[in-house]
């Protein structure tokens, strides 16, 4: 009931925001210095020139009315038209959005293995001088950003030892039998795993440099959450019951050390996607992210309207996840 | 010929610091129920925690024995000693409500003992739970087993922590007031539960506590504990009838009688507690000169 209630609240608060970003976008990209039609025609042509081609594109009416015009079409599934691309923003958002995604849940995932390793194995030896090292390499994970991390990894295993590919999302030469641009997804289920060692070679190091910062956010976090439930009577009484140390963290102070964690993460791993956009650039990664950085160059209104829209969409999602997750670990609210 | 558990000598510290317990000598023989009171921060739940293997972090035992059927737990290696404890020894909690894990059903808590350490097959170890809700008068064991911490009363909280204390069929338990949590109503029913179930499992029982009508209800044989120190060992008649220690006398005559709860609260007389402390203080000075 309760949960019911708070998924139909989550829907509507969404709708509320994503309306409101769309409001913002659209005014801020068209208020900023800079226009799409100027970048389009070649020096020296003419009043006119440009008064038509505003015309075609709409730009010449109010801001307003060209929301009106744009949200209509949004209702009705037309996003309209990229400028610089010349085809509908739709179908370009969506061929994009699969890579980043697989891109950042990536991430998400090396972060929580790492980040759950380091506070596990920090807490199983807390005090000494294992979980020192492991606050210290902590701090300076934390402390360079998620594209210097890129850089680095270029600098390291692209240039110094080139183990992995440090530029694209698949190797250009490989036949991809794909219906989908859910290629790593695909390729596993296709057992062409081939191409899934391809695709991990070319995604594990702007995944690395996303989840870098994010698995030692999480490996603090959870390490101090369980460090304090670690102290708590139920953890106390079930070593009289005979469990060694490891097994206690386990299996009574890690799921409800997890909970505290949880909505951090939530609200980290956002940050995440958004770094998306400079580490694609960086490793020249076919995402989502890659394509916004090229549409604002462009000044391409409807393209960006389009990708910002989609990363908003992202980031309510996430949240809603996250919350919905929340519950369901959570015998107090699941059963309330 | 030995107790079930023979603490002796045992002195703990806090690392590098003082003592907390200062050479602290206690028996218990099996079925026998054994009071351990003392004013606040006497040690009682030290002497608990140590025999448990569940000291604090910041504390360790410096010298000592801690006999259970004659072997010394302080020397058997880690591993062994969890399992020994946890297959001969249980603890019932001074506080229902923090002493149950949030995140596991009721039913699990009363068998993961059963199952993870002592490798019984989990139908029996549910069989065996099912019982044990029913004895410690839980009305429909069935459902409350399926149920999550959060859904029970305080009361109820601490008749499930009674039956997992009881599911290995422990030969000692350490009960740390367990009552002082819960509502003055429940206290006298939960009391009277853990009497009744020593009394059918013939489980001895080291009962902590501060309420010397409480000893005198459940209790055969005391120990009273005054700064770390066992000051006085006796049966609990001998102790009412006549206190062998000064400060135990103090300490009889400044409760109240059970019988008369609204009697008035005289206080330790000073020159009794100056010479307890001096007492003390010569053996901690003592312990320290021998430490050197
Ligand atoms: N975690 C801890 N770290 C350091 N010292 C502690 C810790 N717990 C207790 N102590 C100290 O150990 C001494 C004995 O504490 P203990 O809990 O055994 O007292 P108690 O007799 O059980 O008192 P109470 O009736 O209040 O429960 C006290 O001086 C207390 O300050
Ligand atoms: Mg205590």
């Amino acid at each position: 009931m309760l949960f019911l209630q708070r998924l139909l609240w989550r829907l509507a608060t969404t709708a509320v925001t994503l309306f409101g970003v769309a409001v913002i976008v659209f005014t801020v990209v068209r208020v900023v210095p800079g226009n799409p039609i100027a970048m389009m025609l070649p020096p020296g042509a003419t009043d006119a020139d440009v008064a038509r081609l505003k015309a075609l594109y709409g730009l010449d009416r109010s801001i307003p009315r060209q929301f009106l015009i744009w949200g209509w079409g949004v209702l009705h599934g037309d996003f309209g038209t990229s400028i610089s691309l010349r085809q509908p923003v739709l179908g370009l958002v969506l061929g994009r959005l699969p890579a980043t995604l697989e891109l950042a849940s990536m991430a998400l995932l090396m972060a929580v293995l790492m980040g759950g390793a380091a506070a596990l194995t920090a807490t199983r030896h807390r005090g000494t001088r294992v979980e020192a090292g492991i606050d210290v390499t902590n701090g300076v994970a934390l402390s360079i950003p998620d594209f210097l991390w890129g850089l680095l990894l270029i600098i390291i295993f692209g240039v110094l030892m080139p183990v992995f590919d440090i530029s694209g999302r698949v190797s250009p030469d490989l036949k991809l039998p794909f219906t989908t641009q859910f290629y790593l997804v695909e390729s596993v289920l296709r057992l062409r795993f081939d191409i899934t060692a391809d695709l991990l070679g070319h995604i594990f190091m702007p995944a690395l440099a996303l989840a870098i910062p994010l698995a030692a956010i999480i490996g603090q976090v959870l390490k101090q959450s369980l460090k304090e439930t670690m102290e708590l009577d139920y953890v106390t009484l079930a070593r009289t019951k005979g469990y060694g140390e490891t097994r206690v963290i386990l299996r009574e102070a890690l799921r409800n050390a997890i909970l505290p964690t949880l909505t951090l993460v939530g609200v980290q791993f956002t940050f995440l996607i958004g770094g998306t956009v400079i580490v694609e650039r960086l490793f020249s990664y076919e995402g989502l992210g890659n394509m916004a950085i090229d549409a604002v160059i462009n000044r391409d209104l409807p393209l960006i309207q389009g990708i910002v829209l989609c990363f908003a969409l992202i980031f309510t999602g996430v949240n809603l996840v996250v919350d919905l997750t929340y519950a369901a670990l959570n015998p107090r609210l699941r059963h309330a | 010929m030995s107790a079930l558990l023979d603490i002796r000598n045992l002195s703990v510290a806090l690392k590098g610091g003082p003592r907390l317990l200062r050479s602290v000598s206690l028996a218990v023989a099996a079925g026998e129920v054994r009071g351990l009171v003392g004013e606040s921060g006497a040690g009682k739940s030290m002497i608990g925690k140590a025999l448990l293997g569940i000291l604090p972090r910041s504390v360790e035992v410096v010298d000592g024995q801690i006999l259970l059927d004659g072997d010394d737990l302080l020397r058997l290696p880690p591993a062994e000693r969890r399992r020994r404890i946890g297959q001969r020894a249980a603890l019932i909690p001074q506080d229902p409500l923090t002493a149950l894990n949030p995140a596991h059903r009721v039913g699990p808590q009363i068998t993961d003992r059963l199952v993870d350490i002592l490798r019984w097959p989990r139908a029996r170890a549910e069989a065996r739970a099912l019982d044990l809700l029913a004895e410690v008068h839980i009305p429909d064991p069935g459902r409350v087993m399926k149920s999550y911490p959060h859904e029970l009363s305080g009361g109820m909280r601490q008749r499930v922590l009674i039956a997992s204390a009881f599911a290995a069929e422990p030969a000692l338990i350490v009960a740390d007031e367990p009552t002082t949590a819960l509502d003055v109503t429940v206290q006298k029913q939960i009391l009277r539960l853990i009497a009744e179930m020593q009394a059918r499992h013939h489980t001895a029982l080291l009962f902590v506590t501060h309420d010397l009508g409480v000893v005198s209800k459940v209790c055969q044989n005391l120990s009273v504990l005054y700064a770390g120190k066992v000051v006085e060992d006796t049966t609990v008649r001998d102790f009412f009838r006549a206190p062998g220690h000064p400060y135990s006398a103090a300490l009889l005559a400044a409760t109240p009688k059970y019988t008369d709860p609204d009697g008035s609260l005289t206080p330790v007389p000073e020159a009794v507690i100056a010479a307890v402390r001096a007492e003390v203080e010569a053996a901690e000075t003592e312990w320290q000169h021998g430490r050197r």
